[in-house]
């Protein structure tokens, strides 16, 4: 068979294209460069989902953000109600590769390549968002932690589409950070990554959500940390603890890029920075969006 | 099998025939014979094959050519009339930021397209947006203060 590449202008073409068993393509960033790197070769039958509008789309509501699979990086970390709301997201989608990767990748091709390593899974997870998978069939939906199976893998079927992600506001009084260990500054992939998601209330810690990125196969929360926080103040105590707790539900591999011990050691460093910035954030004081680089030379 | 398609590249509609998997970098250089953008990495790290598409930064080398058709691609050809030079590419020859010469042509697209985003960057902002381009000669000093003096010349030509 050969090569071929169709570019749908109705979802509809592009659901028909998947059924016959097409791969979609919306910015490349991911696909095309692990062809080259030989992880994959490309996919002999190819549907162009760029055109979608109705994919591109940031919708919001009082309760919840709703982000159209095709919506990049950069739209996504620029989003004023993402960025006061949702600071995590924008922190991890603010990180990602370089101003091309951010330019032309996205958010649903992030989610649906499901790298143990990418940057907005954490925060998607935390902030308890859901994806809208639709085939031919009919449309589903699912939560982050039912989509993610684990390196390189999802449960949706090959004749599904991601749409969009849901995302539900967090009451007030909550602050969130996503932070990640890096050797350089950009063109960075997580070495070891913490999201932190935390509601105050009367200074008192309410709801704690911690999550850990290329430290497991699949990114996952831990709830050990999250109950180490909740019912604190969030004093140093409470908080080493939990950023312990979540290097001890870490399960790391040694790579090119990091040994497990070294990735497990750092677990605690990055998920107390998480979050010290998360909880600065829930009180009211400004961390800079993306936290990383500040919180590297910065937060100690 | 290769099929017809028409980028639009500096401007002009070029008709090519390419395969479909092709690389808009292979396409632009190989079908349409523009060879400015330079094949580095071919793996989106070094930033040498970086060109615009519809005004914004991307890695040719991992955009197939036919998800461009139908958007205005600039490489470093069209920056400036042929045998003219923008004002960011003689600030380069000025400030010595060209030394082997294989990263500026994408040095020169990404700086192009900060260029346009922000009339005055820091230089914080100047190097984060040359991040995805690669100098092995390492001269990275010469080419942010080629930017910088560039936005700075801008700023002084608009004084009224």
């Amino acid at each position: 068979m050969s090569a071929s590449l169709a570019t749908a202008s109705t979802v509809e073409q592009a659901l028909a294209q998947l059924a016959a068993g097409a791969r979609p393509v919306a910015g490349g960033t991911d696909l095309v460069v692990g062809a080259r790197q030989g992880k994959a070769p490309l996919p002999e039958r190819l549907v162009a989902i760029h055109r979608l509008a109705e994919l591109s789309e940031i919708r919001e509501s009082s309760t919840e953000v709703a982000l159209g699979a095709l919506v990049s990086h950069r739209r996504c970390s620029e989003s004023g109600t993402v960025r006061d709301r949702l600071t995590a997201l924008a922190d991890a989608c603010a990180i990602v590769g370089s101003i091309a990767t951010r330019t032309t990748g996205t958010l649903g091709g992030n989610l649906m390549n499901a790298s143990p390593a990418m940057e907005t899974g954490g925060p998607l997870l935390c902030f308890g968002a859901s994806v809208t998978l639709r085939s031919a069939a009919g449309s589903r939906s699912l939560g982050i932690d039912e989509l993610l199976a684990g390196p390189g893998r999802t449960t949706a079927a090959s004749d599904e589409l991601l749409e969009a992600v849901s995302v539900p506001l967090p009451p007030a009084g909550t602050g969130s950070c996503y932070a990640r260990l890096e050797y350089r500054r950009q063109m960075e992939i997580a070495i070891a990554g913490a999201t932190a998601v935390v509601t105050l209330a009367n200074g008192e810690v309410t709801d704690a959500r911690i999550a850990m990125t290329a430290l497991s196969p699949a990114i996952g929360r831990a709830g050990e940390a999250e109950a180490a926080l909740i019912g604190s103040g969030g004093e140093p105590d409470a908080i080493r603890r939990a950023a312990q707790a979540l290097a001890a539900a870490a399960s790391p591999i040694s790579d090119v890029r990091a040994s497990a011990s070294y990735r497990r050691a750092m677990a605690v460093v990055i998920g107390r920075r998480a979050i010290e910035a998360a909880l600065a954030r829930a009180r009211g004081e400004w961390v800079p969006v993306p936290a990383s680089t500040a919180l590297h030379g910065g937060v100690r | 099998m290769k099929v017809e398609a028409i980028l639009r590249i500096n401007g002009v509609a070029v008709p090519v025939e390419i395969e479909p998997h092709w690389s808009l970098l292979r396409a632009v250089r190989d079908a349409v014979g523009l060879t400015g953008a330079k094949e580095g990495c071919d793996d989106s790290e070094c930033g040498a094959c970086m060109m615009l598409l519809d005004g914004e930064p991307v890695n040719s080398c991992s955009y197939l050519a036919l998800q461009a058709q139908d958007r205005e691609i600039t490489t470093v050809e069209g920056l400036a009339a042929p045998g003219e030079l923008s004002d960011l590419q003689s600030s380069f020859l000025e400030h010595g930021a060209v030394q082997c010469g294989f990263c500026t042509p994408g040095m020169l697209i990404s700086a192009t397209a900060l260029l346009r985003r922000t009339q005055d960057p820091s230089e914080e902002e100047v190097r984060i947006a040359l991040a995805g381009n690669l100098c092995r000669c390492t001269g990275y000093g010469a080419i942010v203060d080629a930017v910088l003096a560039t936005a700075a010349g801008r700023a002084a030509d608009s004084v009224p």
